[in-house]
């Protein structure tokens, strides 16, 4: 019993709560007792919810005895990324300057889940302040890949994929600033969404790059993701640059895609993407990917995106930039850490002993990148050309946009690599990002399917679709079609 | 592209507000090195005739009705403080900073 309910879809768990075969209290209670078994090893979770999941989960069974109509995904648990500020749970974003910080408030998309009915377990691992491709930079120890443990779960949302792929949870919630939705979620053999940017509110998201983070749903089917993305999704005057339009029909769109018909569809694969630097397990995953949507009925033609190459570099200025000063409101008096205050320092000699004692390498690194860039003499040569190359990025995507429903690439350029390997290397790091960054510099969606595993190392691939502005569900439907004539591709053992 | 020497690592530490250490001066200085040197080709296509994109949905500003809303008492806004006095944030001195 307990086996099958860790093994079920967030879909199929709901239709069971709500119909009164199994209670909301016994999945969540499951899923604790999987967490209870397996994080031990894995590492996915900072803090389990126990008392607050169960309670959530007894006002959902509450609700469905009494007859009451209750949401699509009431009773059904979820991982929350760290990165979500929490009312009475604690909320680190994997860094030490904000270590036993308690929200007084809930973030949107926090508050929309306990709304519907969503039960939240805990809060999942990430690279400090969602800086990083592996999880490693978290403070508080790095998240083990299910598929094999020694190796990184992608980052920075490692927790929420690692989480699922270990059947800890059948839902979780990602962010996604330069890929760290789709990169985690290609490497553990879930799915990953990043939604339109402003399709879902960044209230109560601690800030990174505010011009490029958005939040959105991670499962493992893409009807799950769906389904999630319509709980989080939607305007929010709480956050100026949400977008005031309705929710794109994702969910509908992926039950259309399991009919499994893409006649007609013109899916473009981005050149860029591909050659020198692809694992050669990788790339077959994605031929044969091809294929398959091509016996679906697409039509599927190279697009070329030439400023794609740039992408990299842009993203590298601009989200440092931006987190410097997002950053700026670490200064050790108003919450978080504060280290040195012995009664003769003075507020600025205690707020650099903090952000000194309270940030990780990595952070301390993008601060510095950020500074720098923004700095008058290399203003122009750095920010300023980053930006130029974001207007190129965009024109790139509506030219092919023109020709195109869709484009398709490779999630990442290499399966989940070994923890330690690019710890010291941060170029190397920085590269897991090469095919995702780009519709974070446009705001456009993108989301990671899987794509069964490399024949080289047995590790999980993903396939990464891409669609224009507000044209989310165009990617749900195409994810559908694709899982459902894929297959299973199996599950790791733990 | 000019390299950035161990100095101007330890200036924007300062401009950044973090008290790095002399070995992390070190370090930095060699990766803060490699990262601009590699993200600088962001040059070879930003062309002056391209305009900036410093967002990607444009958007002008966003008003709405000035009216009174729940929103964190005094107690909640403090409850994260690292000292509170009096209702107040309580911080180190702020004043003579330079003597």
């Amino acid at each position: 019993m307990t086996n099958d309910l860790i093994h079920a879809t967030a879909a199929e768990l709901a239709a069971k709560i709500h119909s009164g075969e199994v209670s909301s209290v016994e999945v969540t209670q499951a899923h604790l007792d999987r967490i209870t078994e397996t994080d031990g090893k894995v590492h996915a979770f900072l803090h389990v919810d126990t008392e607050g999941a169960l309670a959530q989960a007894r006002r959902v069974d509450e609700a469905v005895k009494a007859g009451e109509q209750v949401s699509p995904l009431a009773g059904v648990p979820l991982a929350l990324k760290d990165v979500m500020a929490t009312e009475c749970v604690p909320t680190t974003v994997g860094s030490k300057i904000l270590e036993g910080w308690i929200p007084p408030y809930d973030a949107t998309v926090t508050r929309k889940l306990k709304e519907a009915g969503v039960v939240i377990l805990g809060k999942t691992n990430m690279d400090e302040f969602a800086m990083g491709s592996s999880t490693e930079n978290s403070a508080y120890g790095p998240t083990h890949n299910p598929w094999d443990l020694d190796r990184i779960p992608g980052g920075s949302g490692g927790g929420s994929s690692a989480a699922l792929a270990a059947l800890q949870a059948p839902l979780a919630i990602g962010t996604d600033t330069g890929g760290s939705i789709r990169q985690p979620g290609a490497v553990t053999g879930t799915v990953g969404v990043k939604p339109t940017y402003g399709g879902v509110s960044r209230y109560g998201l601690v800030a990174f790059s505010s011009s490029l983070d958005q939040a959105g749903p991670c499962a493992r089917t893409v009807l799950d993701a769906a389904l999630l993305h319509e709980v989080i999704a939607g305007y929010d005057h709480m956050d100026s640059t949400s977008i005031n339009a309705p929710v794109p029909p994702v969910v509908a769109a992926a039950r259309e895609g399991l009919n499994g018909d893409l006649s007609g569809l013109r899916i473009g694969v981005v050149t860029q993407f591909s050659g020198e630097g692809y694992q050669q397990g990788v790339a077959r995953s994605f031929e044969a990917a091809v294929s398959q949507l091509k016996e679906l009925g697409a039509e599927i033609a190279d697009v070329s995106c030439p400023s794609f190459d740039y992408a990299l570099p842009a993203y590298y200025l601009i989200a440092p930039s931006e987190c410097s000063s997002n950053l700026a409101r670490f200064d050790a008096m108003r919450y978080g850490l504060r280290v040195g205050d012995d009664g003769t320092r003075s507020t600025e000699e205690v707020m650099s002993l903090t952000r000194e004692a309270g940030f990780g390498p990595e952070v301390k690194r993008r601060i510095m990148i950020g500074t720098y860039a923004l700095s008058s003499g290399y203003y122009d040569a750095y920010y300023g050309s980053a930006q130029k190359v974001r207007t190129l990025i965009t024109q790139d995507f509506a030219k092919a946009f023109e020709n195109f429903d869709v484009l398709i690439s490779p999630t990442t350029p290499t399966t989940a690599f070994k923890i330690g390997e690019r710890a010291n290397d941060p170029m190397a790091m920085y590269k897991a990002d090469l095919c995702t960054i780009p519709a974070n510099l446009a705001g456009t969606p993108a989301m990671s399917v899987p794509s069964g595993l490399s024949d080289e190392d047995g590790m999980p691939v993903g396939l990464q679709i891409m669609a224009p502005a507000l044209q989310d569900h165009r990617m749900y439907r195409v994810a559908a079609a694709y899982e459902a004539a894929r297959g299973a591709f199996g599950g790791p053992s733990l | 592209m000019p390299s950035i020497s161990r100095d101007e690592v330890a200036h924007l530490a300062k401009l950044a507000r973090l008290a790095v250490s002399e070995d992390e001066l070190d370090l930095f200085a060699g990766q803060l090195d490699v990262i601009l040197q590699s993200v600088a080709s962001v040059g070879d296509i930003a062309t002056a005739d391209i305009p900036p994109t410093s967002h990607a949905v444009p958007l002008t500003n966003v008003f709405r009705e000035d009216v009174v809303r729940p929103s964190l008492g005094q107690q909640q806004a403090l409850s994260g403080a690292p000292e509170a006095e009096d209702g107040r944030f309580r911080v180190p001195r702020i004043l003579g900073e330079e003597a």
